[in-house]
């Protein structure tokens, strides 16, 4: 043992190592910044997971159009410890996101980027797009199908900016389509370009961290006064601060090897997702959705109003990152206990309940027609010939299944018509068939007299309510002409 | 391990000599920097934005025999993109919705859905486009039916050469400002 010590010691004498990362690893903090502030040790443990696993992979992985493919489905599939890998780097992403989330509503809540952490908010933020940044590259770099809808999707919105959109959407696919260029791009990005973007920015903002002291928990009737605050911090530290390693870097430790816990055991036991089909923009059956931490942007663009999502691809992001910027520039003074600041607890809670309501759409995606629906059984069209069951059959030819359900069965992008004889008469139905409207085609040109009847007939016989049961006779109120 | 203690010595105060080479020193040290960082960058940032300025000739590809294809439907036919590359496999893969209109007449929709992109899917049966991403639809003149989609499909040119169906490359439609 002595030998590795005298060893140490030469070591340390030489580089130094001691007298440098000393003072770093022992600088004082607040005695009471305690489990609220473990998640952004966190996502730099996310980080240096991402880091190690995508290393792994990168010796099997190879960044060719034609090969990625089937280099994944070896390293799912055939590679030792693979999947395992795979599923570690895709949780570990995961583990990323929603880190950098929680340390970010943590410390707008705690109002830590007031005076005079200004700079370690904008870092921040600069590191939350960089984070999304290398999900959504990561996730193209799974080349299935998917994968190559997602650079379309991408490419499509980078050409919606304005004079040189055009430009941007043939640079993000490295030519005029999708092809041979495209997935090196995205590799050298997700790889190189982003990486060191975050290493960079991650040591400034650690930088950062230690030049203006990690905010100490908020107090209500406490206000920041940039005229005093540092020396009271000072005071403060040098009253009940304690050594950062270890009085409260065993928190961070204890909280990243579970969360490196959980990662394992979500990677072990679940798997990474599957592979979709080949990278062939030729397949036209697909449904490419992207992974769940973009889910709700997905989700976003198919619920705005018709015609806005041109300005909104282009300037939303435009003004979120610019808002996000410019918060602690314009709030970096006054109170930061989030019990005297109840508009800033409710933008937290308004961004949650927001992203968590288009995330769920979009998990749904009832605008999405239902392409592999089945035909209605006859317990449901409720007849075996005649109109009705002509129509039932109509319903299921004419595809009017994919969007609309009768008793559980068929899309969701329009009205659920399991009730639709109660609500409507023979020549509303007619009527709306026809000409369309409000979101649904018009298939006039696409039925003939015949075939329209019968299915209006079908559609008139749709009086299930779930809730009650018809009560004999009742019905005649909705009979054709009423 | 440090020794004993040095008086400490007085700095002469630099002449005007010596701050003006140190004034010439430090531009020289910015503008050589800059121009060796400029002559590593400017090739590398030449070389990741060709794309921009690489346009692939249009290219006429074969999709079949005008026989293949009966008169009304229509049907997906796959051809390569203009300039594939080496390693692109079936990356370069573009695929088309045609349909036999009438004796030679064909029309061809690029499957790309105008609101983002997305493939449509021909359905035949109420002869409509749709596609899976946003709920976009089409008829089947290509022109938009219902959902987000800003325009209509995007059209292939066409031609028949000694019985042989072709379709003229063109890059991805992008829907602009």
């Amino acid at each position: 043992m002595r030998w590795i010590k005298s060893t140490w010691n030469w070591i340390d004498d030489r580089t130094g190592l001691s007298e440098m990362l000393g003072p770093v690893m022992t600088h004082l903090v607040p005695h009471d910044a305690k489990w609220w502030y473990v998640f952004g040790s966190a996502t730099m443990c996310a980080f240096m997971i991402q880091v190690f696993t995508g290393a792994a992979l990168a010796f099997s992985y190879i960044p060719s159009a034609a090969e990625a493919y089937p280099t994944l489905q070896f390293i799912s599939h055939d590679a030792t410890f693979g999947s395992l890998l795979r599923g570690m780097h895709y949780y570990g992403a995961s583990a990323m996101v929603l880190m950098v989330g929680a340390h970010m509503a943590q410390v707008f809540l705690f109002g830590s980027y007031k005076f005079p952490r200004e700079m370690n908010w904008a870092t921040g933020v600069l590191l939350l797009g960089f984070t999304l940044v290398m999900g959504f590259t990561g996730q193209l770099l799974r080349w299935d199908q998917t994968a190559v809808w997602s650079v379309v999707v991408a490419a499509e919105q980078a050409g919606r900016i304005p004079l040189i959109g055009t430009a941007i959407a043939h640079f993000t696919l490295g030519g005029t389509s999708v092809g041979g260029a495209t997935l090196s791009r995205f590799f050298a990005i997700h790889v190189f370009a982003m990486p060191a973007l975050i290493f960079a920015f991650t040591g400034l903002h650690v930088i950062l961290v230690l030049r203006n002291g990690i905010s100490e928990p908020p107090k209500p009737g406490d206000p920041v006064d940039p005229k005093t605050y540092r020396a009271n911090y000072h005071r403060l530290m040098e009253k009940t601060g304690r050594p950062f390693w270890p009085d409260a870097m065993w928190r961070d430790i204890v909280f990243c090897v579970a969360m490196i816990t959980v990662i394992i055991l979500l990677a072990w036991f679940v798997g990474p997702p599957e592979l979709g089909r080949p990278p062939d923009p030729s397949i036209v059956a697909a449904n490419p959705r992207p992974d769940w931490y973009l889910l709700w942007y997905f989700g976003v663009l198919a619920l705005l109003p018709h015609g806005s999502e041109r300005y909104f691809m282009v300037f939303a992001p435009v003004l979120v990152g610019v808002l996000l910027i410019i918060v602690p520039f314009v709030w970096n003074t006054g109170e930061r206990s989030p019990r005297r600041r109840p508009w800033a607890v409710a933008a937290v809670i308004a961004t949650a309940l927001m992203i968590g309501s288009f995330w769920i759409a979009g998990q749904k995606s009832s605008w999405s027609p239902v392409f592999d629906a089945r035909p209605l059984p006859e317990s449901i069209v409720g007849a075996s010939s005649g109109p009705i069951a002509i129509g039932g059959r109509l319903f299921f030819d004419k595809s009017c299944i994919f969007c609309h359900a009768v008793q559980g069965q068929g899309g969701h992008r329009g009205p659920d018509l399991s009730a639709v004889g109660l609500r409507l008469r023979s020549d509303q139905i007619i009527l709306r068939i026809s000409n369309g409207g409000n979101n649904m085609p018009a298939f006039a040109g696409n039925l003939t007299p015949v075939e329209l009847n019968e299915l209006t007939a079908f559609l008139l016989s749709r009086k299930y309510e779930a809730h009650r049961q018809m009560t004999p006779g009742e019905d005649r109120y909705f009979q054709p002409g009423n | 391990m440090t020794g004993d203690a040095e008086p400490p010595c007085e700095r002469p105060a630099p002449t005007p000599e010596e701050i003006n080479r140190r004034k010439f020193l430090d531009k020289l040290c910015w503008g050589l920097g800059s121009l060796g960082a400029a002559l590593v960058v400017a090739p590398g940032i030449g070389f990741i934005l060709a794309p921009l300025l690489r346009h692939a000739p249009a290219q006429w590809r074969t999709v079949g025999k005008v026989d293949d294809f009966k008169v009304g439907e229509t049907t997906a036919v796959r051809f390569q993109d203009a300039s594939p590359l080496p390693w692109a496999g079936v990356t370069s893969n573009i695929a088309a919705w045609l349909r036999r209109d009438e004796g030679e007449a064909f029309t061809a929709f690029a499957i790309n859905c105008s609101h983002l992109g997305c493939p449509v899917r021909w359905v035949p049966g109420p002869k409509l486009f749709m596609c899976p991403c946003h709920g976009g639809v089409y008829y089947q003149d290509g022109s938009v039916a219902a959902g987000p989609p800003p325009r209509p499909l995007d059209r292939y040119r066409v031609r028949v050469v000694e019985g042989a169906v072709q379709i003229l490359t063109k890059p991805l439609p992008i829907e602009t400002h």
